[in-house]
């Protein structure tokens, strides 16, 4: 098995540390993982994405051409990453920030009203916590468990942010 | 960790005392590192330079008086040090550099690509010297070799290359380190440290002695011979029966390594050689190889440039396909089972 | 009797090489004789460059490492960072100092790294063969400047002391010649300064010295040494140019 995920977004709205808490999950459950940050000019408000392999094999190359999930925070990820999904395969998105139409129809596409969800929860920064506890228990990659795990590794020099983070986890994990 | 953040540890722990770089991307992150963790150890020296040629001529300068002293940079960065390597090789002074190269030529991209292989490998600078060139192809492999290059450097007295890219440099996977940093600094005896209780000593590399010259160029040659003999170093897979072998180094070897698995899931008979010291390149082992296997195919991410070495190692002893990339488009490792495929049919190896 | 001259320990037994009237033999004899007053022969590293005092090594008993040309100072700087216990000094000319060596120099020297510079400025690149160097004066003729140079096209001499005087991490700099006994003491007691600086760990020294070239100059060298008076030193004026080391001591 090995699944590839690419998570995108403005810059700032946490979806290099999206990846990151899965990539640590994911080896926290002992599997092979890669995580690949697409690095260059870097420019504040500009789009970033990173790409997570899990495998219980070697994994041969850390770059996905298609790969399996599709996580889009913002509108310009949206329309940039809906031609590389597999056939088949989950597109999560931010569905309070995404509002075009996507024109593939041999994917799932699953809206997650996450910025709104943050909001409410009172801290907008969450939304990528509420996006990747909805993407935990619809793709099954990994257990929330492990993923809460991650959470306390990547935080481990801002022990406060842990509680906050953990309830729009759990609010993303919850949706039905 | 980062495939950067893991050569910076590896180095720390290796007894690194010096680090001096100037920024470029796709490896600041190790020059970060340094910053962060170098500079605050106890007699170490961390310099962000004001141009890639000081870094090295640092780094010399440090290595001069015994440290252990690395620099890193990619492509254009490393042409620019390659003065102060030939002073080093000339000088016999041991030394890390590592490249996380990029596309070129000029600006080119900070994409991966592997198109520095000629200049990493003859050399680099002017006259007739070597480095010895370590290619990892993982961010485990990227902390080993880098423990690993300080040792060989030290021991042979030659400025040992790492040869990465960017992806190998940016890319994050669970890494362990083998070794605790040393509790005290590593000098070299032969350093330059004052004439205390013994005759006053020269490093230089200038002579206008003709003789002294070609005897300072044998010696070298001679060093090299050696080095060929102790340490060349490679890796095969599933060669044993194989009808083709695929020759790849760094991360593309990676890439073949996984589409190699997938053909022989369809019943193809196919290998891998990956040349882990690029100099000294492992001839022998392709030469030893060659008396079984005939069919080869080198897959890199430049227009053809290992593939020169293999055809020299093999010296018609065997067929040599090609396949590759000028760097920035990543071959999946399906489009290279495919390649893989296809030439194993039209060679009738089926 | 008193003993009022005497061969310096830390210079070797070697003839020099360079030209009768050069005044690189003289800065030699002057760097050896402060370091053996310093006691410092056993733990100075020198770091001589391509040029004509190349072959620095051969005169000097102390510990050397010749760098590529202009990197003296980035050399320099690794070797103390490595090993603090040194006494490093640079012995540069006006081509890889002023020149090539322009950013490693003014760099090495904001940092304030503890190094001590010896600039041999002669106006002219000897080893080469005489070709204008970036400390050239306006109308001088050399072999890349065969009608003088013209400072439209080639720029005025550049003045590296005044320039290094404006870097924060730069302590003393003083500029002296060695073309007359009584400029020969006085850059002594420069040389001498300059090492201090460094034992007190103050920041950059540097002494910049005005050096005679007949061969290249194409003058006999009692022409040479009146030529630094009269025409050099009307461009690079004589004298401290920068000296905190005062103002450091009290800090």
């Amino acid at each position: 098995m090995l699944i590839k995920a690419v998570f995108a977004g403005f810059g700032g709205q946490g979806v290099l540390s999206m990846g990151l808490n899965l990539a640590e999950a994911a080896m926290l459950e002992g599997k092979e993982v890669t995580y690949l940050p697409s690095y260059g000019a870097e420019v504040r408000g500009g789009t970033a994405n990173c790409t997570v392999a899990i495998s219980d094999d070697e994994i041969a190359s850390p770059v996905a051409s298609s790969p399996e999930f599709i996580i889009a925070m913002n509108q310009p990820s949206a329309v940039k990453f809906q031609n590389q999904i597999q056939s088949g395969g989950l597109f999560f998105i931010n569905s309070s920030l995404v509002k075009a139409e996507l024109s593939r129809g041999d994917i799932i596409v699953v809206g997650v009203p996450a910025s709104k969800i943050a909001e409410d929860l009172g801290n907008p920064k969450s939304a990528n916590m509420v996006m990747l506890g909805a993407f935990t228990r619809k793709s099954g990659l990994v257990s929330i468990e492990s993923i809460k795990k991650g959470l306390k590794v990547s935080l481990r020099s801002k022990p406060k942010l842990i509680a906050v983070n953990e309830k729009a986890l759990m609010a993303g994990y919850d949706l039905p | 960790m980062t495939g950067n953040s893991a050569i910076a540890e590896a180095a720390i722990r290796a007894g690194c005392q010096c680090y001096f770089g100037y920024p470029i991307t796709p490896q600041n992150e190790l020059t970060e590192y340094m910053a962060a963790n170098l500079s605050r150890r106890k007699g170490c020296s961390f310099i962000q330079a004001e141009s890639e040629i000081s870094a090295i001529n640092m780094v010399y300068g440090a290595s001069v008086v015994g440290a252990r002293a690395m620099t890193s940079s990619s492509s254009p960065g490393i042409s620019l040090k390659q003065e102060g390597i030939s002073y080093l090789a000339a000088c016999e002074l041991p030394a890390v550099i590592v490249n996380m190269s990029r596309g070129g030529p000029g600006l080119g991209s900070i994409v991966a690509a592997q198109s520095d292989y000629f200049q990493s490998t003859r050399g680099g600078g002017h006259g007739d010297y070597r480095t010895i060139v370590l290619a990892p192809s993982s961010v485990q492999e990227l902390a080993d070799l880098t423990h690993k290059a300080f040792d060989l450097s030290d021991k042979y007295k030659i400025p040992t290359l790492i040869l990465g890219d960017g992806i190998l440099g940016q890319m994050m996977e669970p890494v362990e380190f083998h070794y605790e940093a040393p509790a005290e600094l590593l000098v070299r005896p032969d350093g330059l440290r004052g004439a205390k209780g013994r005759p006053s000593k020269i490093i230089k590399t200038f002579t206008s002695d003709p003789a002294q010259l070609e005897e300072l160029n044998w010696s070298l040659f001679r060093r090299y011979e050696l080095i060929k003999k102790q340490e060349t170093a490679c890796e095969t897979f599933m060669v044993d029966d194989a009808k083709l072998i695929v020759v790849a180094f760094g991360i593309a070897a990676r890439i073949a390594r996984g589409a190699i698995k997938t053909v022989r899931a369809e019943g193809l008979k196919v290998g891998l050689m990956r040349p882990i010291t690029l100099w000294p390149y492992p001839s022998e082992k392709i030469q030893e190889l060659a008396k079984g296997v005939k069919q080869y195919l080198v897959f890199e991410l430049n227009m053809g440039q290992m593939i020169e070495d293999v055809q020299l190692s093999l010296a018609g002893q065997g067929e040599v396909s090609f396949y590759g990339r000028p760097g920035g488009v990543i071959p999946t490792p399906s489009e290279v089972a495919r390649v893989i495929s296809r030439l194993y049919y039209q060679k009738g190896l089926k | 009797m008193k003993k009022v001259y005497a061969y310096p320990k830390s210079l070797k037994r070697a003839p020099f090489h360079y030209c009768p009237g050069c005044g690189h033999s003289i800065v030699h004899r002057l760097v050896c004789e402060v370091i053996d007053e310093m006691n410092l022969q056993d733990k100075t590293i020198g770091i001589p460059p391509p040029g004509c005092s190349v072959f620095a090594y051969n005169y000097f008993d102390v510990d050397m490492a010749e760098s590529a040309h202009g990197r003296g100072a980035a050399v320099a700087t690794g070797a103390k960072r490595a090993f603090p216990d040194a006494i490093v000094f640079t012995y540069q000319g006006d081509g890889d100092l002023a020149a090539i060596g322009t950013a490693e120099t003014i760099h090495a020297a904001n940092r304030g790294e503890q190094i001590t510079t010896i600039f041999v400025n002669n106006a002219v690149y000897g080893m080469t063969g005489g070709q204008m160097a970036p400390t050239t004066l306006v109308g001088q003729k050399t072999t890349t400047t065969p009608y003088g140079r013209d400072e439209s096209l080639d720029g005025a001499p550049i003045k590296m002391s005044e320039i290094l005087a404006l870097v924060k991490g730069t302590v003393y700099i003083e500029r002296v010649a060695v073309n007359s006994p009584d400029n020969i003491r006085k850059a002594k007691k420069a040389i001498r300064k300059a090492f201090q600086t460094q034992i007190y760990k103050l920041g950059f020294s540097m002494v910049e010295i005005l050096s005679p070239c007949p061969t290249n100059w194409k003058m006999s060298p009692i022409e040479s040494w009146q030529w630094v008076d009269r025409e050099m030193t009307k461009v690079f004026p004589l004298g401290v140019i920068k000296d905190t080391t005062e103002k450091k001591d009290a800090d």
